[in-house]
């Protein structure tokens, strides 16, 4: 006796999860794309990528710092803002750019705002989006990718269909990423890998992602009214990174599996008017920050009957 | 038959003892008994100190609402006195020197039922409360008004907690007081329906119960997927027999009783042999436990003797937990005693028992859809946050019956639980003032209207 008993509230006994082994699963689910894209770009790729990482994990601990909170760099969050936001980037980019977008998602989006778990937006793209609007020149560079020689690294697959050209673009070629675009759009299949990854490991569920871009595929077939111009339509642009990776961020969107449904829907609806109807090519990261507006209304609107619960 | 699915968390099983059958604790030599073990009013005492008792002899009693208490071994009362209990109440005790006789009581007889009413008055001298850990007085259960309003008996052999197999136990080797107990409900309680559910992951109770059930008609076993919380009483009900109990009202409201299939058991015993409850099978497991086992201990035991008679510890425990880990109370120290509603003693070593450090919520949704009652935590806590009781209420945090199973999937390892308790108390204390402020409103009201008139 004498020894004293650790008192608590139920439960005794946690499961496997943690945050930082969430965000772990992510990171090594966004690496096909990142190695892809070092293939596809060049080296180049490795210096975005790590301007914007290591950005993130320094401007995060220089805030929680300056700010006497917590650190938080262990959690890993930022290292997947910062790998999102250089795949949102052009090979071309030039770093310092990179860095102040940086700056703009994990300072002002995710850090004022209080932090892992508070921010309203998906830091990356808000970083992404800030950057298209200030440095757009620069961010509406089309690369080319190593080896291009024919006409097609001229412009982003978008363009190329917009312009009535699709023929020249093969679904395999879609599908490998040698085209042009930003660094981690391209490679298809090296998404499509790691959003399978992730629903194995139960990071993500299958809800938004398959909403989202089966409402683009629906959407262009009415509008192309071609299965295979549908086909391009959805493995072109962001679509599945953005599918996968962003409308997936637990922060910035809902909860519930009903809620999910909605977000995926919302962001393939307006996909949809931006890419056909808008003035931009691209509209998935509009789309993804207009929804993560939403988000809160949507939890509200699809929250759950309480098993047996009568109304007051 | 199909049934319908509520979805669960998938918890480690830890199963150890799944196979291991009781061993009979004998050599006790002191055991204090609190005066309370069931819901309702405590009991007072019928003895006083230097009395000699025998097993099985009624020690305390109290009113409807309540359950007596029977001397666990024979010898000398020691002492009567109050003391804390893990639940936080103080209560009377009384403390029993065994001779290490074990002698039972030469009054015990089996009783004589020729009625219902006899029926519940032997449930009620049984000493049975609920001993899947809530201690709801069975008497009081099984006492209704109109026994055609009862279209199904649920028997619940789920034990869909880590570590705990007391209820395997009694359904693989207790299997004859089952069967009488399934009897018993037909014969006294007029069962036309009785549905015995119990987890996958229990084949041994599964087999022994079709034992028993295959050629009655009234009998069937529902196996249920291991998904906890399956034993939680609504979700038990409605993964058997598909109904909801709405917020409020009681099983019986649909229709259902629940009763534990060792709660039945021990009934038959009773019935049978006039043995009332005395004993408890307990798990004994947990990581610092050194051999994991069943073992039959007096009612009253201190925890230190169980522990110590199963095999004592590989290493020191930092947290002792009575149930299972997902429920179950931690314990101050060792010399707690066993309850009649102890299912499990657990032992953890400190990597296990210490709680993990909270980190921010980061919306991942686990608990919304984990929820077996479909609450919505992170909504809840937010409310809590406001101090907004209007959106507590709305949001139904008295429902949460706090199994554990939002905290159990939370990466951001938060406690929820203590949350929401914290939550229904302040939301009860908040609509008992609107309650007493709307009464004083309309008092006031008559009053003006008494003036005027």
């Amino acid at each position: 006796m004498g020894e004293k008993l650790i008192l608590s509230v139920s439960p005794h006994l946690t499961g496997w999860r943690t945050t930082q082994n969430i965000m772990l699963d992510v990171i090594i689910a966004l690496c096909p794309a990142a190695i892809a894209s070092v293939i596809i770009f060049g080296l180049r790729a490795l210096a975005v990528y790590a301007a914007t990482i290591l950005s993130a994990l320094i401007f995060e601990f220089l805030f929680d710092r300056i700010m006497k909170k917590e650190n938080t760099i262990r959690d890993f969050s930022a290292v997947i803002t910062g790998m999102l936001l250089a795949m949102n980037l052009p090979v071309t980019i030039p770093l310092w750019q990179a860095v102040v977008g940086t700056f703009f998602a994990i300072v002002v989006v995710k850090c004022l705002f209080g932090g892992i778990g508070k921010n309203f937006a998906n830091p990356a793209i808000a970083g992404r989006i800030v950057m298209l609007l200030a440095f757009a020149s620069s961010m509406s560079a089309v690369p080319a990718f190593r080896g291009s020689v024919d006409a097609i690294s001229s412009a982003t697959p978008l363009a190329i269909l917009g312009n009535g050209e699709g023929a020249s673009l093969s679904l395999v070629r879609l599908l490998i990423g040698t085209h042009s675009g930003a660094l981690g759009e391209t490679c298809a299949a090296a998404l499509l890998l790691g959003g399978i990854y992730l629903l194995v490991r139960g990071v993500i569920s299958w809800h938004t992602p398959v909403v989202f871009i089966g409402v683009v595929y629906v959407g262009s077939l009415i509008v192309t009214g071609s299965p295979y111009a549908a086909l391009q339509y959805i493995l072109s642009g962001g679509l599945i990174l953005g599918a996968v990776f962003m409308a997936t961020d637990y922060v910035t969107t809902p909860t519930s599996k009903w809620g999910q449904i909605v977000f995926g829907l919302g962001c393939g609806l307006l996909t949809l008017l931006i890419r056909f109807w808008g003035s931009y090519p691209e509209g998935v990261s509009f789309s993804i920050l207009l929804m993560n507006i939403l988000t809160p209304y949507i939890d509200k609107w699809t929250r759950r009957k309480p098993f047996g619960g009568v109304a007051a | 038959m199909k049934l319908p699915h509520m979805r669960g968390v998938r918890v480690p099983h830890r199963k150890n003892t799944a196979g291991s059958r009781a061993v009979w604790m004998k050599n006790v030599k002191t055991v204090t008994i609190p005066l309370s073990m069931h819901i309702g009013a405590p009991d007072t005492p019928l003895v006083k100190v230097g009395d000699t008792v025998q097993v099985g002899e009624k020690i305390a009693e109290g009113g409807y609402m309540s359950s007596p208490i029977y001397a666990s071994v024979s010898g000398t009362v020691k002492k009567i006195d109050t003391a804390l209990m893990s639940n936080g109440y103080y209560i009377q005790n009384v403390t029993i020197e065994s001779d290490g006789k074990l002698t039972p009581w030469e009054g015990l007889k089996p009783p004589v039922i020729n009625d219902y009413a006899d029926f519940i008055a032997a449930v009620r001298d049984s000493g049975v409360v609920g001993l899947g850990g809530a201690g709801f007085p069975t008497a009081v259960k099984l006492n209704v008004k109109d026994l055609n309003q009862i279209e199904e008996f649920v028997i619940n052999g789920a034990e869909c907690e880590p570590y705990i197999t007391s209820d395997t136990i009694t359904m693989t080797y207790r299997t004859g007081y089952v069967e009488k107990g399934l009897e018993i409900l037909k014969k006294y309680m007029n069962a036309r329906k009785i549905i015995i559910g119990i987890e996958d992951n229990k084949p041994e109770a599964i087999r022994a119960m079709h034992a028993i059930t295959d050629s009655d008609p009234v009998c069937s076993v529902a196996v249920l997927r291991s998904s906890y919380p399956q034993g939680a009483e609504k979700v038990l009900i409605y993964n058997t027999t598909g109904k909801i109990v709405p917020e409020g009202k009681l099983p019986l409201d649909v229709g259902v009783v629940v009763m534990n299939v060792t709660s039945l058991a021990v009934l038959a015993e009773y019935i049978e042999t006039g043995m009332p409850l005395v004993n408890k099978c307990v798990t004994v497991d947990g990581p610092a436990v050194a051999s994991p086992r069943n073992v039959i201990a007096p009612i009253g035991t201190p925890l230190q003797d169980v522990f110590d008679f199963a095999g004592g510890f590989v290493e020191a425990p930092a947290k002792v937990v009575y149930g299972g880990p997902m429920m179950g109370i931690a314990v101050p120290n060792l010399q707690q005693p066993i309850l009649k509603s102890t299912n499990a003693i657990l032992a953890f070593n400190r990597k296990e028992g210490e709680m993990a450090k909270e980190t921010p919520c980061i919306r991942c949704g686990r608990c919304v859809n984990t929820c077996p009652m479909r609450l919505n935590p992170p909504m809840i806590a937010k409310a809590m946050r406001d101090k907004n009781y209007e959106g507590l209420a709305e949001l139904k945090v008295n429902l949460c019956m706090e199994c554990g199973a939002c905290v159990f999937v939370c990466p951001a390892k938060r406690n929820m639980i203590q949350r929401h308790k914290l939550a229904k108390s302040e939301l009860r204390t908040w609509q008992q003032k609107q309650a007493e402020q709307k009464k004083r409103e309309e008092e006031s009201r008559a009053k003006e209207g008494e003036s005027n008139g």
